[in-house]
């Protein structure tokens, strides 16, 4: 087996793992409403923390790629405009898309 | 006899939606997992087994930077410990007992989270997940398995395909933000996750942005204040 072959079965048992890990904690443990605070909270902070390191993490140093910015604005734009998912999907794509097209 | 499911529709609209998301999104990973010197097969065990999507980003991603296989096991990792997390928010909708555990939890991730957490029923939560889940898990393998074949053909910042990973995090996001103690734990998470982009490895930012979740959660909470019902009315 390969150092990459060994890397990546690390790797994807590892993360089904830690989805088992967090899915097997006692129920006591979750009945607790502090936790339940937590848990209901930390998506809401990773999810906002991915949009940041997308928009803004050039590999461990700040970056920005105006044509991905004008593309997420847009897709602001859509969910304001109470657009589904697919539409705001298509709306940061093609914005993007177009942008790099004509700078 | 369980309450009645009037957005069943909506929700697998919304499910559909975000599986041709990862299609998509699938296919610009197949791409670039091949590009960054993974085989087609290492490419497919990736997207069968490690099934989290940032994750497998993060591991293509320190290849194609030319880091060890090691330093791929430790962003990835470090990545799906948020996946741990959410199991912790799921195990409240889901209730898994026993074996059906071992497979509910193959599909907690960042979408089914997203999805199951934004509905306003107990039973919509869980139609959520398990629409979410296996629509995007087949729509990610044949996403994948296509942008791997098709290889270096496709070109995913050309079509815009860079924009698609934030615009959809933030589309999964929206629905919480309408609770004001909401938008001040992403507006830490995001702060703390920027704060340290400079000073750790790829990966980190997004995990500690959970001490946001932590502190605001955690923090006492005065005698008789009501937690704001997250739910629209």
């Amino acid at each position: 087996m390969t150092p990459l072959w060994l890397a990546v079965v690390i790797a994807a048992v590892g993360s089904y793992l830690l989805k088992l890990a967090g899915m097997s904690l006692p129920e006591s443990i979750l009945n607790h409403p502090k936790v339940q605070r937590v848990a209901e909270f930390l998506p809401i902070a990773m999810l906002s923390a991915l949009v940041a390191v997308e928009l803004f993490d050039g590999g461990g140093r700040y970056q920005v790629d105006w044509h991905i910015l004008a593309g997420v604005a847009a897709a602001i734009v859509a969910l304001l405009l109470r657009r589904g998912f697919l539409v705001v999907f298509l709306v940061a794509i093609a914005v993007t898309a177009l942008l790099r097209l004509v700078t | 006899m369980e309450e009645p499911l009037p957005d069943r529709a909506t929700i697998l609209r919304a499910a559909i939606g975000i599986g041709l998301y990862a299609g998509a999104f699938g296919a610009s990973f197949g791409a670039i997992s091949v590009g960054s010197g993974l085989t087609l097969a290492q490419t497919i065990v990736l997207s069968l087994v490690m099934f989290t999507g940032a994750s497998q980003f993060a591991f293509v991603g320190v290849m194609a930077g030319g880091g060890s296989p090691f330093a791929a096991v430790a962003a990835s990792l470090l990545l799906a410990v948020r996946n741990a997390f959410y199991g912790v928010a799921l195990s409240e909708i889901l209730h898994p007992r026993g074996l059906a555990r071992l497979w509910t939890a193959h599909f907690v991730i960042d979408e089914t989270t997203g999805m199951a957490v934004s509905q306003a029923s107990p039973r919509a939560r869980r139609y959520a997940f398990w629409a979410t889940g296996i629509i995007l898990f087949f729509l990610w393998q044949l996403g994948s398995l296509s942008g791997a074949l098709v290889g270096r053909a496709i070109n995913p910042s050309a079509v815009g395909l860079d924009a698609a990973a934030p615009a959809v995090f933030l589309a999964l996001l929206w629905p919480s933000l309408r609770r004001r103690d909401a938008r001040w734990v992403a507006l830490g998470g995001a702060a703390m996750a920027l704060a340290l982009v400079p000073l750790t490895p790829p990966g980190v930012p997004v995990v500690a942005a959970a001490v946001a979740a932590l502190v605001a959660g955690l923090r006492p909470t005065r005698q008789g204040t009501q937690i704001e019902d997250p739910r629209p009315t």
